[in-house]
């Protein structure tokens, strides 16, 4: 069974003597500098990469209450080979489900090297015993889940019950065993960037693999400058440690542009190192059908439409 | 105390507002600085006009008539405006004419071009007009207003959104009209109207895959080259008159759905 890494010198618990090192975040500053890392023009062949490296990294999403196993096997057929008529475009990186749907997911994405990341752990408001949630992921790996996303007890963080969240991370991740596992901070519910660099930092300490800014079931989700703040904690932490943690926005990347700056920002902040599906993934569902239409426009030289992309 | 009149700046209307070029660049014509679209311009407006179209194809016939007529009300009012940006007084009052004709033919259209046809079975058959989507305008030079609402008006009245490329000689009286529509009553991004050069734009309007017909009014020597681009995606191809009024040239941008619905099932 996994062992939560050792804590890192000034993450030790109890978080209450270690604020002090956790720092603030600065509002403006933060806001200003995604601001900026924004207005980068990425042009011709470094716009071609960028647009493939989004896709490879897209996590490729459905969670409704009404996915069926139809939806999920077309999801993954589209996971697969994105655009059925260029066999040049690469997968992305995984399909995105709720369990009850991992075994369609996975007959389907059977050797193919697309992942399978199942959310597990009361998803989404995580308002559920420890033992339930414990339960959801067991059943989640055992199904055949090789990434596990679970979401943080928001209740318990808001109320300053910060060991309670650290406990439930450090349990989930040995249930997970060999399974990834993405820690969902649900950044909306968590109201400001000093708590969500304080939530990001607390997930990384407890073993999290990933750190997730959304479950995409709220408005608002991710942003810009809540990446940067979270990306700003993974390069604290490799800084101090040397140990590489993932960044996953989810939730609100729609377009292809939008999805580039996001990848700036990474390079920016964490290097060329983190730009690949291993440490860096986007959830999303629209993105994916933008970004191919994008580079079928790159590939004619004419603008191309909506109709003529396969709806998931 | 003398005062500066204040001058106005020639933009583009995409989606209901007035950007300048993406591209920030301007040319100059009727000795005016004028807004130059870039082709991604272009773009934008398709998508504009993609996501205006729905809106207005499901509006009662009725009301598109109403939306219509209030566009030359609103052009009565600006007459005198109008008359100084193209022939004079006589086109516009036409131009003005040419609105209150088409209003009328909205709520009229399918009663005329639809039927009930008879077959050799226990069949309800009949055919309908629909509007064929986003369509394409390379405006003509001449008349400068009336040729442009004589194209406009045809593909609006039948439920079609539509981008168009202004006169690129004459485009003051284009971005005019684009002040009456956003006063008017149209729903933004059904009409979207570009200033710029033909040669560059046109191209990368006839080969947009998600525009569904394309007007080539206006567009002379490009002819042959716009016909080939839009044969991609076997966009309809339509050489209207620029003073014309009829019904077809509404039924140019339509199509006929037939139907049939079985009888006594």
């Amino acid at each position: 069974m996994a062992q939560a890494p050792v804590l890192p010198r000034g993450f030790e618990l109890p978080l209450k003597q270690r604020l002090p090192r956790i720092g603030s975040v600065d509002q403006v500053a933060v806001e200003a500098r995604a601001g900026e890392l924004a207005k980068r023009s990425i042009k011709k062949e470094s716009k071609i990469w960028a647009l493939e490296l989004a896709l490879r990294c897209c996590d490729l999403t459905t969670l409704e209450g009404s996915d069926t196993p139809g939806k999920v096997a077309a999801l993954c057929s589209k996971a697969i080979r994105p655009d059925p008529t260029d066999p040049n475009i690469p997968s992305v990186a995984a399909v995105c489900v709720y369990p009850n749907l991992i075994p369609t997911a996975k007959e389907r994405l059977a050797g193919t090297g697309v992942k399978i990341a199942s959310v597990a752990t009361y998803f989404p408001s995580g308002q559920a015993p420890l033992d339930v949630k414990l339960r959801d992921v067991e059943d989640a790996v055992a199904m055949g889940a090789d990434e596990i996303d679970m979401v943080i007890d928001r209740g318990a963080f808001l109320s300053g019950r910060y060991a309670t969240v650290y406990e439930e991370i450090v349990r989930i991740k040995e249930a997970c065993g060999e399974a990834h596992l993405k820690v969902i901070l649900e950044v909306t519910e968590l109201g400001t960037y000093d708590n969500v660099r304080r939530a990001s930092l607390l997930a990384m300490a407890a073993g999290g693999d990933f750190i997730k800014t959304s479950t995409g079931k709220l408005p608002g989700a991710a942003t810009l400058p809540v990446q940067l703040v979270m990306l700003e904690a993974i390069r604290d932490v490799h800084e101090e440690t040397g140990r590489k943690v993932g960044m996953k926005p989810a939730g609100g990347i729609r377009t292809a542009k939008n999805a580039i700056q996001y990848l700036v920002q990474v390079h920016e902040t964490l290097g060329p190192d983190w730009l690949t599906p291993d440490l860096y993934r986007i959830g999303a569902s629209s993105l994916v059908n933008d970004i191919l239409m994008q580079l079928r426009t790159q590939r004619t030289g004419f603008y191309s439409g909506k109709d003529y992309f396969t709806n998931d | 105390m003398p005062r500066l009149p204040v001058k106005k700046t020639y933009k583009l209307f995409i989606g209901g507002a007035f950007p300048r070029s993406e591209s920030g660049r301007t040319y100059e014509a009727q000795e005016q600085n004028v807004a130059l679209a870039s082709r991604k311009d272009v773009r934008d407006a398709v998508q504009a006009a993609r996501s205006g179209q729905p809106k207005w194809a499901s509006a009662t016939a009725y009301n598109r008539g109403q939306v219509l007529y209030r566009v030359a009300e609103m052009m009565e009012a600006r007459l005198s405006e109008f008359a100084g940006l193209c022939s004079g007084k006589e086109e516009v009052e036409r131009a003005i004419d040419r609105w209150v004709w088409y209003a009328g033919f909205a709520d009229k259209l399918t009663q005329v071009l639809g039927s009930t046809n008879p077959v050799a079975g226990p069949y309800f058959n009949f055919t309908i007009p629909e509007p064929t989507g986003v369509v394409g305008i390379v405006a003509p030079d001449e008349p400068a207003l009336l040729g442009l609402v004589s194209r406009i008006a045809p593909a609006i009245t039948g439920g079609n959104a539509v981008v168009v490329l202004a006169s690129e000689t004459q485009p003051l009286a284009a971005i005019e009209l684009a002040e009456v529509l956003a006063t008017s009553d149209v729903p933004g991004g059904l009409v979207n109207i570009l200033t710029g050069k033909r040669a560059e734009l046109a191209p990368w309007l006839a080969s947009h895959m998600d525009v569904n017909a394309i007007d080539l009014t206006g567009a002379d020597g490009l002819r042959a080259d716009l016909e080939r681009a839009a044969a991609d995606n076997v966009k309809r191809v339509v050489l209207g008159k620029p003073d014309t009024q009829s019904l077809y040239e509404i039924s140019a941008f339509l199509e006929l759905k037939t139907v049939w619905h079985p009888i006594g099932v």
